[in-house]
């Protein structure tokens, strides 16, 4: 926090730009960043290492169950990455929702004490959901690279803006259940029922093919229109598209049809969600010391 | 006057300035939703909560360096005030300004976390009271001798006994340099020795022109700190006056 002008002139305590004041936190949000991590592994043996061992386990168990016993493995072509592509997705989706819901209230003694931008504490767990997704994404290349995966820019471009997108839609949704969580800590389940219900509304098991047959056509617009579900396509778009055995078959390549119009809409939708969220944080931010 | 980075300062401004401010509290016995809507159906929306008024209409304004003791009863709204000058909360009505940074000792520790070392918590704690890497790195030996734990600062904190955690989070308090420092119920803690070395410091802090707010039961060490003093008695101010004679009143009543 530095003494501009603006600082060093009569001002009104305990108001903040809110996530535009966050680059000036940078030192502190580390700090954070770096605490929440410490507080997560304390006497923990394994420590880091649960971050690939529970990933592991969820990919066996799924393609065991959803490969094998409902036979996606000869439906589709590397099932196998397909999957984890989409899982990888859904877990940080799921893991910054956790988190940000549960940021203010956890964190209590400081919102009630001394007044941060509490954007801080959300901004924090966004974080720490992504240092737990990056060692995710390792095990998922090693396992594209086995299958031959030949990556072009825009399957790199894809892969960022899929992070891009997940991390602005549970950022957006994250905040608003953080504030509504300091009222009624039944946001937690209700996060939890969000959660259950997300990986089963992307194309994670299946492929949106299957959705199409299932579905009228509108409510099948909507669905692909999902942020969660464009994140998911461009992850696959990334990892799963360019293994050998997808690309030399030209039926399987690129995006589903008309991919731009619902890139466009669920990025509009995410944007809106976090202009949303910090307005439904802001409304209630100057009651959270009293409330906690 | 112009402080380091050299902002210009101007004199005539205070450094706090208190309107007419209101604060109620509101406490909620529903904690879920299921509640809520059971009572709302049962049309007992008003037995959701109890209402009462912990600032009326307090009006004060505080100039640079100068040094003020907040005094009063439990309930007075003493604490209140204090969160609500360091902006933790919002006032109801009426209208709070403060000028540069404030920090403080709201409560000694609040961002101290049993599980980092106390290296750890000092950068954390620095950073959480405004301060740069560059600054904590410059105080920390500083910081670190003035609390006397040098031994134990590669120690997590949770192993440290009451009074070395006291000793660290004063220290780096105190050495954040705010604007408008706040210091609420420190004095009474710690040792008889540590308790001077905090006064000291305190002392040392209004000798450079540091603006102090102070909220204390004790009411000689306030007098030993504090210039002026503010007399808080449910939420109402009393008196705004000379130190001693806001003591004396306190004891006192009329």
């Amino acid at each position: 926090m530095e003494r501009t002008a603006a600082v060093m002139r009569l001002h009104r305590p305990g108001h903040s730009r809110g996530l535009l004041d966050i680059p000036h936190w940078s030192f502190l949000l580390k700090l954070l960043v770096r605490k929440e991590l410490r507080v997560r592994y304390r006497g923990s043996l394994l420590g880091m290492i649960w971050t690939y061992v529970k990933p592991a386990v969820q990919l066996i168990v799924y393609f065991l169950a959803m490969g094998k016993f409902f036979s996606m493995n000869d439906r589709v072509t590397n099932y196998i990455v397909y999957l984890f592509a989409g899982i990888v997705v859904v877990n940080v989706f799921n893991e910054v929702m956790r988190n940000t819901t549960a940021s203010i209230v956890s964190n209590a003694p400081l919102v009630g004490k001394i007044y941060l931008p509490r954007e801080l504490f959300p901004m924090a767990s966004l974080w720490v959901a992504f240092v737990h997704f990056f060692p995710q994404v390792a095990v998922l290349l090693v396992a594209t690279i086995f299958f031959g995966w030949r990556p072009g820019l825009l399957n790199i471009g894809a892969f960022l803006l899929g992070i891009l997108l997940v991390a602005t839609l549970a950022l957006g949704l994250g905040l608003m259940f953080a504030a509504w969580n300091v009222i009624f800590r039944d946001a937690e389940n209700i996060v939890e029922l969000i959660s259950m219900v997300a990986i089963w509304f992307s194309p994670v098991f299946y492929n949106a093919d299957m959705v199409a047959r299932a579905l009228p056509d509108w409510l099948f617009f909507i669905y692909q229109c999902n942020p969660l579900t464009c994140a998911v396509e461009l992850f696959h778009y990334a990892f799963w598209a360019p293994t050998t055995a997808v690309t030399s078959n030209p039926d399987l390549l690129g995006l589903p049809v008309g991919f731009g119009t619902f890139l466009a809409v669920a990025f509009a939708l995410s944007l809106a969600l976090l202009a949303l969220g910090q307005l439904v944080f802001r409304r209630h931010e100057a009651r959270f010391a009293e409330e906690l | 006057m112009s402080d380091p980075i050299g902002v210009e300062i101007n004199d005539q401004d205070p450094m706090v300035v208190v309107q007419g401010i209101d604060k109620v509290f509101t406490l909620r016995h529903t904690r879920s939703i299921k509640e809520y809507v059971v009572k709302a159906l049962k049309g007992h929306r008003a037995d959701m909560t109890d209402s009462f008024k912990a600032l009326a209409d307090v009006s004060f304004s505080i100039k640079a360096g100068e040094s003020v003791g907040l005094l009063g009863l439990n309930g007075s709204g003493k604490s209140t005030l204090l969160k609500l000058i360091s902006g933790v909360m919002q006032p109801d009505s009426g209208k709070v300004r403060i000028r540069g940074l404030v920090a403080g000792l709201i409560e000694v520790g609040a961002g101290f976390h049993p599980d980092l070392t106390g290296r750890e918590n000092v950068y954390l704690n620095g950073a959480i009271l405004g301060m740069s890497q560059e600054e904590i790195d410059r105080k920390f030996d500083d910081i670190v001798a003035f609390s006397e734990i040098e031994k134990f600062i590669d120690t997590e904190v949770k192993f440290y006994s009451s009074g070395m955690f006291l000793r660290l989070a004063f220290s780096v308090a105190t050495h954040s340099e705010p604007d408008i420092f706040l210091v609420d119920e420190i004095l009474a803690v710690g040792d008889e020795p540590f308790q001077r070395k905090c006064l000291e410091r305190i002392a040392e802090l209004k000798r450079r022109g540091q603006t102090l707010v102070v909220v204390s039961h004790d009411t000689k060490r306030i007098q030993e700190i504090c210039d002026r003093g503010i007399l808080l008695d449910h939420g109402h101010m009393l008196l705004d006056g000379p130190i001693a004679q806001a003591v004396d009143r306190l004891h006192n009543p009329q």
